[in-house]
């Protein structure tokens, strides 16, 4: 949801004529533009018969949002894209052959590859809900939506049009709001969001200070060159390959009371939990990065999108004294410490779910948390990296035994170290802040694969 | 071949917990490996599938391939070649967390192969990931166009250079380390503090 997106990058600088050869008509909009959305639904669907997936695909093209179309109108009320399971494309009458040119990953599935993810334990796929680790899910309608007024009326709209279509079937479904105060996007434990996305060469966008060149459009749609050329890999037919991405959803509940909890736990006073906060993410909660202000809180430099991605760690924070080596932002986007960053890019998108709990009040058991989506052009090259090295990795920067502090799979065997002179602050038997309670892999067709999708018949 | 697959590090985890003293670099280990070059019920699931176990040696291979006729010659060459991109660019290298690398040239039958053999700290499809995008920025995939079956689409596809590297693969059968487990950061880190320390010590005078 992209309400509080005002002011984060995104500027305009490049005339339309001037603009890469991108066809912003035929790219699903989710990947290029986030509309300003306080809610949003995700809807989980079966295909019994190839029949009726391809006639409610039919009916729902054109309600799908283009990057041109939703890049230029900002009059709309929602926002609509379709994405499909590896299994969904065969429910909808794929050849073979076709389905047998997908990559691997996005053929077995983000539930057969969680060992690989380090989605283990209480986030093991068994857990999951929604039917998300059922190889009956086959497609995803997302909707976002201006407001939840909005998203309810579309909810009836769709939910009247599925009926329509012999063999279609809701398996789940997941409402979204944003939480308040709305001026500034955050998650249930209070840190602000969305503050490092890549800029895609050619959109037109200028990356904020700090935050690296533009992105090739080929490391997030297919047919486009990347950053070392021609993509590969690409699925066949032709009409499959261009225009399209993947996603990998995952929806994550926040455990907000043991949060708070292991804040009071290690923090006697509120600036002392706030630093503790700080530690974990590697920003406050207000978004200044621990770089820049590693002593106190600056809430005017994590709202300044001109500054607050304006560093790097190699000379600024060597060792980790402003932002721990192991902190959620170090791992999952290590800037100049790592190498082939350019390849390891991923664009997010999503919002929180649930019912904030408000400060105070004891944890009520109702699941709240992130569901979000992971855009890019290699699933196992992009998103599984970033999971099973960065986010998982207990190795990660030497520290042996440690995974990322926010969202990486906690069992209570592993630390959090806080570099700090003279000795360091170790946290052992880091709690699990988070859970995944389900997660998959999609492809977002472009508009044109979404007509040949809908065009297949029975046999071919 | 598996029997069960475990996330990454999950084994070396539980591996731990069975063998006392593993992490103890003070004490000289050895690991005899399966054939096949995996533990049937500790085999660590990577992205590109399953990984070579993590050895008292840290993470490593053994690729050979034979090398295409009268491309020998070429070889030698582009030692060169590697040798003056590393003299230039001293930490070029510094991201596949290699300990040591060595290419090596012998005879079958009168036909050459060339074994490349490395020993590094990260795991094997990362190493194969980074190099595919190292080597073509220093010259050193040359060297692999000598070899039969080296991909024609590797400077774009990373997945084709680790499928080349697992194919050609051939795992250890035992591994040994003085200083068993110890990642080549660590090593480099206690060699800064000895020269800290000796620093100390002569200001001291």
């Amino acid at each position: 949801m992209g309400e509080q997106s005002a002011g984060i990058p995104g500027i305009l600088i490049e005339p339309a004529d001037e603009r890469a050869s991108l066809d912003f008509d035929d790219i699903q909009h989710f990947l290029m533009s986030r509309p300003p959305a306080r809610a949003a639904r995700y809807e989980f669907l079966t295909f019994a018969s190839a029949k009726g997936g391809r006639a409610w695909l039919t009916g729902l093209i054109e309600k799908v949002g283009t990057a041109k179309a939703v890049g230029s109108n900002i009059s709309d009320a929602r926002w609509v894209t379709v994405g499909f399971t590896w299994n969904g494309l065969r429910a909808l009458g794929l050849s073979e052959a076709s389905l047998a040119t997908f990559p691997q990953e996005f053929r077995q599935g983000m539930a057969a590859r969680a060992n690989i993810l380090g989605v283990t334990g209480p986030n093991d796929p068994m857990h999951w809900v929604g039917g998300l680790a059922s190889p009956n899910l086959h497609a995803i309608a997302i909707l976002f939506a201006r407001d939840v007024t909005e998203r309810e009326r579309c909810r009836q709209e769709h939910e009247n049009y599925v009926k329509q279509c012999e063999g279609v079937e809701l398996l789940s479904a997941l409402d979204l709001e944003a939480i308040p105060p709305f001026d500034y996007a955050h998650e249930h434990f209070g840190y602000r969001d969305r503050l490092s996305q890549p800029v895609i060469e050619g959109v037109g966008e200028k990356p904020t200070p700090g935050s690296g060149p533009p992105v090739k459009a080929g490391e997030f749609f297919l047919g486009y060159p990347d950053e070392e050329g021609a993509g590969a890999g690409m699925p066949a037919p032709e009409a499959l390959s261009r225009n399209g991405s993947y996603v990998a959803y995952l929806r994550m509940e926040e455990h907000v009371g043991a949060f708070r909890e292991f804040l009071r736990q290690h923090g006697q006073t509120p600036e002392q939990q706030e630093w503790v906060a700080a530690k974990l993410m590697g920003r406050w909660r207000s978004g200044a990065p621990l770089v820049l202000t590693p002593d106190q809180d600056d809430p005017a430099l994590g709202a300044d999108y001109s500054r607050n991605n304006d560093f790097n760690y190699g000379t600024m924070d060597p060792h980790g004294y402003g932002c721990p080596l192991g902190s959620h932002i170090r791992r999952m986007n290590p800037r100049d410490t790592a190498v082939n960053m350019n390849r390891r890019k991923l664009i997010r998108r999503g919002g929180t779910y649930g019912p904030p709990l408000p400060e105070g009040v004891a944890d009520d058991g109702v699941e709240r948390g992130i569901a979000a989506f992971v855009g890019c052009a290699s699933l196992v090259r992009q998103f599984e990296f970033a999971m099973n090295v960065w986010a998982n990795d207990p190795s990660f920067h030497e520290l042996g035994n440690e995974r990322d502090p926010i969202f990486g799979t906690q069992d209570g065997t592993f630390d959090m170290t806080i570099p700090k002179r003279p000795i360091r602050k170790k946290i052992k038997g880091l709690p699990a802040f988070t859970t995944i309670r389900g997660g998959a892999y999609f492809f977002l067709p472009g508009i044109k694969a979404l007509r040949y999708l809908a065009s297949l018949t029975d046999g071919c | 071949m598996a029997t069960s697959a475990l996330p990454k590090n999950e084994s070396l985890k539980s591996q731990a917990v069975e063998t006392s003293g593993k992490a103890d670099w003070t004490t000289p280990q050895a690991m005899a490996i399966p054939k096949g070059g995996y533990f049937a019920d500790h085999v660590e699931q990577g992205r590109y599938g399953p990984i070579f176990p993590k050895t008292p040696a840290c993470y490593g291979f053994s690729v050979i391939a034979k090398v295409i006729p009268g491309r020998e010659d070429h070889l030698y060459n582009h030692a060169k070649v590697i040798e003056k991109a590393i003299a230039e660019n001293p930490t070029f290298l510094a991201p596949l967390k290699a300990h040591y690398l060595r290419w090596v040239i012998f005879k079958i039958n009168g036909e050459s192969y060339m074994m490349y053999q490395g020993i590094f700290d990260t795991d094997f499809d990362k190493y194969c990931e980074d190099a595919s995008v190292l080597f073509g920025k220093s010259g050193i995939h040359s060297a692999f166009e000598a070899l039969e079956g080296w991909p024609k689409d590797y400077a774009t596809n990373p997945a084709a250079i680790v499928k080349f590297f697992r194919e050609h693969q051939f795992p250890s059968f035992l591994e040994y380390s003085e200083h068993p487990y110890v990642s080549c950061e660590e090593i480099k880190k206690s060699l800064k503090l000895k020269a800290a320390f000796t620093d100390m010590l002569d200001l001291m005078q």
